[in-house]
């Protein structure tokens, strides 16, 4: 039977490399404070170029057969329809909550909030 | 087993026809390399479930997000330094994987010491993982008070989210240590001189996906 994923070892250091300059990068993000679009744009940048990275190159599905790979990076784009669902879900439950609880949302989050603070003061 | 050599057949969108034709084997791989990757895609299922969870939640929440980024700092004897213990809990991590990279390479090669070694240093990684998340998770408990029905920085949501997801995750990391040990002990023992070593590549799977679900959490927990 033929071996499996057999690579050179210099492709897995330079792609370990990499991974570590991009977390660094991501890290980076938090720790300078950036805000707006351009931190949502970097986070998700910096998070598919790692997820990329590793499922291409250390799990190796660039060198799969298409049947292989379409059967496991296919089902997950249907996630999409599922996060598309959700967000408009998310925003009607927002504008549901400001029109029967106002404008002020500390009003509404006071209950929890005592209920914490006195567990364990 | 296949009996077609891959290199024998065709690639690309011709080869991707051919292989889901009428009686033929699809997946020219080992068998329990095809299980471990559909198992994996279930288990994308169940963290996408919870990530799209948070998102809904906290795209509904009227209360502000607490300050993560505060939460989680660390201070080292002087001022607390933001995320600290994530970012390098992050490093361990990826560290792990470069070194389950290596063990797959060295199998392949057939050098059973330096792939057991190689596996028991990516599980003691993976051990250093969770016992920082079980540092993390009592300083959140106990120091900040933060429960999975409130807390005092912001949205209640937030601590069953944390405890859910990052519980999740750690669980898979644990799963993975003990995973990675009962292989490499039988690499060791030449359990597989006969059979080949994919096993230690689909053991490097299932590492390589806790890591991945990893890079989607600190995206998302930590730094959104």
């Amino acid at each position: 039977m033929a071996e499996g994923q057999e690579h050179p070892l210099s492709v897995y250091f330079w792609i370990w490399g990499l991974l570590f300059i991009i977390s660094a990068f991501s890290y980076a993000v938090d720790y300078f404070q950036f805000q707006g679009m351009l931190r949502w744009s970097l986070i998700l940048i910096f998070m598919f170029l790692k997820a990329g990275l590793i499922v291409a190159i250390f799990m190796h599905m660039v060198w799969e057969r298409m049947a292989l790979a379409m059967a496991i990076i296919g089902p997950p784009v249907v996630l999409l329809f599922l996060i598309g669902l959700m967000a408009i879900e998310g925003d009607y439950t927002e504008s549901t909550r400001f029109e029967y609880f106002g404008a002020d949302a500390g009003v509404y989050a006071e209950p929890h909030s005592l209920a914490a603070s006195e567990e364990h003061h | 087993m296949s009996s077609v050599a891959t290199q024998q057949l065709e690639t690309g969108a011709k080869g991707f026809v051919k292989d889901w034709e009428s009686d033929k084997q699809t997946f020219h791989v080992p068998w329990g390399k095809a299980m471990m990757w559909i198992f994996l895609l279930s288990d994308t299922f169940i963290f996408s479930c919870f990530l799209v969870g948070y998102m809904n939640v906290r795209m509904s929440t009227r209360v502000e997000w607490p300050p993560v980024s505060e939460i989680f700092s660390l201070s080292l004897g002087g001022a607390p330094i933001p995320l600290l213990l994530i970012a390098i809990m992050t490093f361990v991590l990826i560290t792990s994987s470069g070194t389950m990279a290596m063990a797959v390479n060295m199998g392949y090669r057939r050098d059973r010491a330096k792939t057991a070694a190689l596996m028991f240093i990516t599980a003691a990684f993976g051990a250093i993982f969770v016992g920082m998340q079980a540092f993390e998770w009592s300083k959140l408990i106990i120091e900040e008070g933060i429960r999975p029905w409130g807390n005092e920085f912001g949205a209640p949501q937030f601590g069953s989210f944390f405890f859910m997801i990052t519980g999740f995750h750690g669980i898979h990391v644990s799963i993975g240590v003990i995973y990675l040990a009962v292989v490499a002990l039988k690499v060791l023992r030449g359990d597989y001189e006969k059979k080949g070593y994919e096993i230690v590549e689909i053991t490097g799977l299932y590492w390589h996906f806790v890591d991945l679900v990893w890079v989607f959490i600190f995206a998302f927990f930590y730094l959104w």
